[in-house]
């Protein structure tokens, strides 16, 4: 008995299981503290469509032996340049979501190709200096958000008639485009964002398909040994090189995603703490700093964002003080914290 | 004076990692002022000898030894290098343990700096006493001045030429005053021939002085010219002791590589006749950090196994290495007829060569993923087999089904000892990993196969299957077969002609039913005793 516990702790994981324990507590508790579950429930699906293509994104540099992709803020700028260019062209509703969509593709292509051949510089230390490249990058297109000469009157300051706002609503061009889309109720409070959560499973299913080409078993060769790789006669380089860009232009598409169901673009430094919580996700999900699944994007996701919509609502009802985002930074961080020393060998075999 | 004059009597030592007996009843004694001259082929037992003198902890961790040593008249059993230190033993590695950023002062007087005094030190005790820089040069000055070499104590170690470094390490072993007994692990093996001389004068100044040395090389020349008396070890037995005068280097070697064996190789084995050339290459060279191979020029012909071997460090390895394209090479490299592009792995592949890696965990297998994906990877990726292609080539899908089948195939063909081909590579034994290196470079159908060290770190019984499935391969499909190995018996048992590689450049290549003491003679440089016997490449 005792060994069987032990044989599906290690299979799924001592963190999932409590944070999934805990999840299950919050949603027993909920109608005790007079949260409705129906609510939360959509209110975790919804989130799920929102954020899992961000999480998504950081598979690629996984498989290729990246990393954690701490410089998500460069996908995430690429996808805001999209989005704000795409308002600016006043287009609206599916036209205006992919357009911003493509033309995110193209900026994250040029900003992954250069944080690519950076990271093959850094061998080793591509977290740490990913980390630093997002930061920085956000840093960077503070300036740009002033300078850039929009001219949408949706989108710049009032008073100075210059600048973009540091939040912008998409309400009259794309919000909700395609969690709309097809979409149903069940009772009275469950919305189903049958278009996001679709656009998220295709998206997951390119990602599995390219994974399964030549190339995209090159490129997991080049994760799990770069010099079998390289004597094999890939091109370690390349390969990493293609897997940020491919993170890259996801991360770009999963920020668009998230404005569409959030209904705003948010500038400046707002993009700062964007790769944490993606990261946080994907580990919660069963991932490690060199082996991943999408198995543990969704079931990552689907945790982390559960225990991020549950705790504002039932703990701050329990305590009767606002703990969520202590609570939300404590497990984020946390689950980085452990994996990171999990993967350097600290309770390796 | 000490009973028997001796400062150093090894009695019945003996040793066993894991069951695996690497000496055997070792007695030996050296007396004050003597250099004794230990030499064997690799895995010999020479380092073993040195580790258990010397007190590593690996000896201990892996149960001690038995037998009893005495030195300076006491029985000790040294658990750390800080005792043997301590007692008056000292060792210069093979490699150099110095501080790059550190003068050769610093470096010599490290850990015992003359020091003074000062008020910190009251405080915080004797490790923040002031160091007397003046004390150090006057006794840094005095170790060189011993070793009468000509070394600048205040030269930091990175501007250093490699002779230095190594004056450096001595003269450290030298200021310890207590070091009775020095133990030099091929303080020659880097320096050149003139480093050396005044290195091995430097030594027999010292031995003139009293110290005792034990003295491992490879280079028989100085050990003949240096040494009082020359052991010779081999599979942990001390075959013979004997003094330089009444000996010379072919004896040495033959006494190295032993005879017994080599008479019933030459009786089987028959010469085979080949034609054409398959490979030819000239002047390589191969920048592969102590495997450098220095312009190297040989043929192989179509349809024959061509052995390379050599000792450890000489540049045997450093041939397919750099010609699969791993490590930067320079030269010309012909294959059928046509000029292969140096440095890269993948056109090297594409032409034909397939390549079974000496660093098996290392460049040889994902250890972490299944066999199918071993054994399938590179065929797919180089002849994009085991590939289906849709929507007319724009997606190359990886066809799972039918790598499975070939990994099945491989599997039983070559009696692979796993679960099914799903496994992981890492959870397979030595020799099943060396198997599966094998079918990844025979999925590749190759017309060449570079082998390295095939049978490092495997059992005996593993190793002979290993080499069987070799020769099969070469008699059934006619692959030509470069096979680089430090086990002369295992290349004198498989090749057709055996190079052997001495400081990057071919000695002379011999025919398997050569002398084993020829072969013995070009490990060691020296060839002005050899007979070009074959040369038909």
């Amino acid at each position: 008995m005792v060994e069987r516990i032990q044989k599906i702790v290690n299979n799924v994981g001592l963190p999932r299981i409590i944070i999934g324990l805990f999840l299950l507590f919050l949603l027993a508790s909920a109608p005790f503290v007079g949260v409705r579950i129906d609510t939360s429930l959509n209110d975790i699906i919804l989130r799920l469509a929102m954020n899992g293509i961000l999480v998504l994104s950081l598979v690629p540099m996984v498989k290729s032996g990246c990393g954690l992709n701490f410089g998500l803020q460069l996908g995430v700028i690429s996808g805001l340049l999209g989005a704000v260019i795409s308002l600016e062209l006043n287009t609206t509703g599916f036209g205006g979501f992919f357009l911003a969509i493509g033309l995110a593709i193209i900026f994250a292509t040029v900003f992954g190709f250069l944080y690519g051949i950076l990271l093959n510089r850094v061998k080793g230390e591509e977290m740490v200096v990913a980390t630093y490249v997002g930061f920085s990058s956000v840093a960077f297109m503070c300036i740009w958000w002033l300078i850039l000469p929009f001219k949408s009157q949706d989108m710049i300051w009032a008073y100075g008639g210059a600048g973009l706002r540091t939040t912008i609503s998409v309400e009259n061009y794309w919000y909700d485009a395609l969690n709309n889309f097809l979409s149903f109720k069940i009772g009275s409070h469950i919305t189903i964002p049958t278009g996001g959560l679709l656009f998220f499973a295709l998206l997951c299913f390119l990602v599995w398909v390219f994974f399964r080409t030549k190339i995209g078993s090159a490129m997991i060769a080049v994760g799990s040994n770069p010099e079998f790789a390289r004597s094999c006669g890939v091109n370690v380089n390349r390969m990493r090189l293609v897997s940020v860009i491919l993170s890259t232009i996801i991360a770009a598409i999963g920020i668009i995603m998230y404005q569409q169901s959030f209904g705003f673009i948010q500038l400046y430094m707002a993009p700062l703490y964007m790769a944490f919580p993606a990261v946080a996700a994907l580990l919660l999900g069963g991932a490690s700093v060199n082996k991943v699944s999408l198995k543990n994007v969704i079931i990552g996701v689907f945790l982390f964002q559960g225990i991020l919509t549950m705790t504002p609502s039932i703990i701050n009802n329990l305590i009767k003080s606002d703990m969520s985002e202590a609570i939300r930074i404590i497990i984020s961080n946390g689950l980085i914290v452990y994996a990171l020393t999990r993967s350097s060998g600290v309770r390796q075999s | 004076m000490k009973p028997d004059n001796y400062i150093l009597k090894l009695e019945n030592i003996s040793k066993d990692f894991y069951g695996n007996k690497v000496l055997h009843n070792v007695n030996l004694t050296i007396k004050p002022g003597e250099i004794v001259g230990l030499v064997g082929e690799n895995g010999a037992g020479k380092s073993t000898l040195m580790n258990i003198l010397f007190g590593l902890t690996v000896i201990h961790e892996t149960g001690g030894y038995e037998g009893k040593i005495i030195f300076d008249g006491e029985e000790v059993n040294f658990a750390t290098p800080f005792d043997a230190i301590e007692a008056g033993i000292g060792m210069v590695h093979q490699e150099f343990v110095l501080i790059p950023g550190f003068t050769a002062m610093e470096n010599i007087l490290l850990n015992r700096e003359p020091t003074r005094y000062n008020v910190v030190a009251e405080v915080f005790g004797d490790r923040l006493m002031l160091l007397d820089r003046k004390e150090m040069r006057r006794r840094a000055v005095e170790a060189i001045q011993a070793l009468e070499v000509d070394l600048d104590e205040e030269m930091v170690v990175t501007e250093m030429p490699v002779g230095h470094r190594q004056f450096t390490e001595i003269a450290r072993e030298i200021d310890r005053k207590s070091t009775k007994l020095l133990i030099l692990d091929e303080p020659t093996a880097v320096l050149t021939e003139s480093e050396a001389d005044v290195v091995m004068k430097a030594i027999r100044k010292l031995a003139d002085k009293g110290m005792a040395v034990i003295f491992i090389s490879h280079r028989l020349q100085e050990i003949m010219d240096t040494c009082d008396k020359i052991v010779v070890l081999r599979d942990g037995v001390i075959q013979e002791e004997m003094a330089p005068g009444e000996t010379n280097p072919r004896k040495i070697a033959q006494v190295m590589v032993g005879r017994e064996l080599a008479r019933k190789i030459s009786e089987d084995t028959k010469m085979r006749e080949f034609k054409d050339t398959i490979l030819e290459v000239n002047t390589l060279w191969v920048d592969m950090p102590g495997e450098q191979v220095n312009g190297i020029s040989f043929k192989v012909k179509r349809g024959e196994i061509f052995g390379v071997g050599g000792l450890t460090g000489q540049g045997k390895l450093g041939i397919a290495n750099g010609i699969m394209g791993l490590y930067p090479a320079e030269g010309t490299v012909i294959f059928n007829g046509q000029r292969i592009p140096l440095n890269s792995p993948d056109k090297v592949l594409r032409v034909g060569m397939a390549f079974v890696s000496e660093d098996r965990r290392g460049v040889g297998l994902l250890l972490d993923q299944s066999l199918n994906w071993n054994i399938a990877f590179t065929a797919m990726q180089i002849k994009e087999n085991f590939i289906k292609s849709i929507l007319g080539g724009l997606i190359k899908w990886r066809d799972d089904k039918a790598i499975s089948k070939v990994s099945r195939e491989y599997i039983q063909q070559l009696q692979i000892k796993c679960i099914d081909e799903n496994q992981l590579a890492c959870e397979l034994s030595g020799g099943n990993q060396q198997k599966i290196c094998m079918a990844k470079a025979f999925a590749l159908k190759p017309d060449l196969m570079f082998v390295s060290e095939p049978t490092r770190g495997i059992d005996v019984g593993a190793k002979s299957l290993v080499l069987d499935t070799l020769r099969r391969y070469n008699e059934e499909y006619g692959t030509t077969i470069v096979i680089t190995s430090s086990e002369l018996e295992e290349l004198r048992s498989i090749s057709d002609r055996i190079a052997i590689i001495n400081e990057g450049q071919i000695a002379d290549i011999l025919p398997p039913t050569a002398e084993a003491v020829e072969f013995g003679l070009l490990m060691l440089g020296n060839t002005s005793e050899t007979k070009k016997v074959v040369q038909n490449g």
